[in-house]
């Protein structure tokens, strides 16, 4: 017999929001402001997502690009990749969607606070760690240095131009970029994002370092931050995967017996050692 | 546990009874030389002492595709949640796949709970029958998963004339004291079924020749054995042995639209990991991409992350994932048993 009552609602149903606000960042990337029609806050954390609906085309996770100290609304950037983000990027303001979540553990930011942060982005890695950085800043006395390392693959396709431009202004945080190709209008760092490691002195016992990238670049920037000495229950990274339920069902985030929707998509480099196919 | 004594010609009496009411009476009959659960119209299209059905009872408490939401387009989209579920009494359900009913239960209720799945099981009757023609591909023994204990509102066991019958929850109670004519079993019914059960336990053909605790430590060590390579190069990636398997329940998620391009609905269906897309990411990337990761990452999900994630089986042991692969590398008891070999 069964024990467990049958709940009153169902997790498949989405909230419904307004696209309030588009706004260009590359040549395939959005940038989308959302509100709830039910007038309540998202109340995520920073490294969480949210399944999107755009109804009649199908569900996607996407990570939350906007801070939780952001009121009122949320934001969401996309890069056009696929059908349901295609939809997205043809919408115009006051369009509806669904909203499912937010979902994931999110980065620890309880945990991190005191400590310095080291930031390690590559291409639209940057989107979910957005929504850190601006937390870190708007909660800056809370937490030590804040270090941003950003990679990109071309100067046209850094995210989020204008952030990175009033990030390098700022007197309280530290922002490095590199692009792995450049072009007659960059003079900055040439290389992968590991490149601008040697460029910054941390000390590595207080420091969190917290990535998101193409998988690829994972391992590459465990090496670079092992090398500093940071240690591994240090070095986080959030982990892309089609979840297709985001609770915990359908098993398409799955790294081993590993839910990456419940149990990441944030994980210590002290976890992902001992997960085979994680990275 | 009270046990009745009910004799075969009253059983049916009670299936019969049951049909016509507003509960759905589903059993196993007889498909193409094989068997398959479907809905009963009369007692005799039963066939009590099948080996087992091609698609698990499961198919009624997760269906292949089942509606989740429907909704409206326009400028306020109009959405709402589907739940449908009818009172059901499925009929004949081996042990085996009432433990895999177990491990559905659990995941479908921790965390998260899914009204959908648990809509249907809260209406759902389940009379299970001790399997005592067992499938050749089947080595429910070595599981522990021949004979079940719980999970059940009633268990029959075919003693030639009746069958011994166990109450277990007031539900099967109910439906004995309102539709069968039966008394309770003695302890000679008792000894019959118990002689009945422990000769069928002679006739599996299969068998796992390590423990379930063992299974968990050589699946540890196994992760590069050559073995999931070997295997995996004649799979065809169809996906078969998942969509047959009670324990699996993987889901793909997706939307249609009506020709008026307005009205829609969001389904899931069954999904498989064993089919090359599976973790396939936005952009292309995908994390098993490889037949032998995929091959590893099955056997893996039924001998040790089900297991590890919700104590209960991944693998009831019921040998239809062998019976349905056509390059006959799916069975789980053959797998751990070549890996303990190349162990030793």
């Amino acid at each position: 017999m069964i024990s467990q009552a049958v709940p009153e609602t169902s997790i498949y149903v989405p909230h419904p929001a307004e696209l309030i606000r588009v706004v260009l960042i590359a040549e395939r990337e959005k940038l989308f402001e959302f509100r709830l029609k039910d007038g309540k806050e998202l109340s995520h954390k920073p490294g969480q997502f949210v399944e999107l609906s755009i109804f009649g085309i199908g569900e996607n996770p996407i990570s939350i690009s906007s801070s939780p100290t952001k009121k009122g609304s949320f934001e969401l950037a996309v890069r056009n990749v696929g059908n349901v983000t295609n939809a997205l990027h043809s919408m115009d303001t006051g369009t509806t969607v669904g909203i499912r979540g937010p979902f994931g553990n999110g980065f620890p930011v309880n945990n991190i606070k005191g400590k310095d942060i080291l930031i390690v982005a590559g291409g639209i890695g940057l989107f979910p760690l957005r929504s850190l950085i601006n937390y870190v800043l708007d909660n800056r006395k809370e937490f030590g240095r804040l270090i941003v390392l950003s990679g990109s693959r071309t100067p046209q396709e850094r995210m989020f131009a204008r952030e990175l431009e009033n990030w390098q202004k700022r007197e309280d945080m530290e922002l490095l970029e590199t692009v792995d190709k450049r072009d007659q209008s960059w003079t900055g760092n040439v290389g992968v994002v590991t490149t601008l490691f040697p460029k910054v002195d941390m000390d590595p016992e207080n420091t969190f370092a917290i990535t998101v990238g193409p998988p690829v670049m994972y391992k590459f920037v465990v090496v670079a931050c092992q090398k500093k000495g940071i240690p591994d229950e240090q070095i986080l990274m959030s982990l892309e995967r089609r979840m297709k339920c985001g609770v915990g069902k359908c098993g398409h985030c799955q790294i081993n017996g590993v839910y990456v929707c419940q149990e990441g998509p944030v994980f210590t480099y002290t976890q992902i050692k001992k997960l085979e196919e994680a990275i | 546990m009270k046990n009745r004594l009910i004799r075969k010609q009253n059983m049916d009496l009670l299936v019969n009874n049951l049909i016509g009411t507003d509960v759905e009476v589903v059993g196993p009959k007889r498909k193409d030389g094989k068997y398959a659960f479907g809905k009963l119209t009369a007692a005799n299209e039963m066939c009590l002492a099948y080996d087992t059905t091609l698609l698990p009872p499961k198919i009624y408490l997760l269906p292949q595709k089942e509606t989740l939401i429907r909704f409206e387009l326009g400028e306020q989209p109009k959405i709402e949640p589907v739940v449908e579920a009818k009172p059901t009494i499925l009929f004949g359900v081996h042990p085996y796949d009432i433990k895999a009913i177990e491990l559905l239960d659990t995941a479908f209720s921790t965390t998260n709970p899914d009204i959908n799945y648990l809509s249907r099981r809260e209406k759902t009757i389940i009379v299970g029958i001790d399997c005592l023609n067992p499938n050749p591909n089947a080595f429910c023994p070595s599981l522990g998963t021949a004979i079940a204990e719980t999970g059940f509102d009633l268990m029959l066991t075919d003693i030639g004339d009746s069958y011994v019958v166990a109450v277990g929850s007031s539900k099967g109670e109910e439906l004995l004291d309102n539709y069968a004519e039966g008394k309770e079993a003695t302890s000679s019914d008792l000894i019959r079924r118990d002689q009945a059960r422990q000769k069928a336990l002679t006739k599996y053909k299969t068998g796992l020749n390590v423990t379930l605790d063992e299974l968990t430590e050589l699946l540890d060590k196994s992760w590069d054995s050559p073995l999931w390579k070997e295997r995996s190069e004649q799979c065809l990636s169809c996906g078969s042995c998942v969509m047959v398997c009670p324990t699996c329940f993987c889901f793909d998620v997706q939307d249609d639209i009506a020709l008026n391009l307005k009205d829609g609905e969001r389904y899931r269906q069954w999904d498989a990991c064993m089919l090359p897309d599976f973790a396939l990411v936005a952009g292309g990337g995908n994390f098993r991409k490889d037949r032998e990761s995929r091959y590893r990452h099955r056997l893996y999900r039924k001998g040790k992350y089900v297991w590890e994630r919700w104590g209960k089986l991944g693998c009831v042991g019921c040998g239809r994932c062998a019976s349905a692969c056509l390059a006959d590398i799916a069975s789980p008891a053959e797998t751990f048993n070549l890996l303990k070999e190349e162990d030793k």
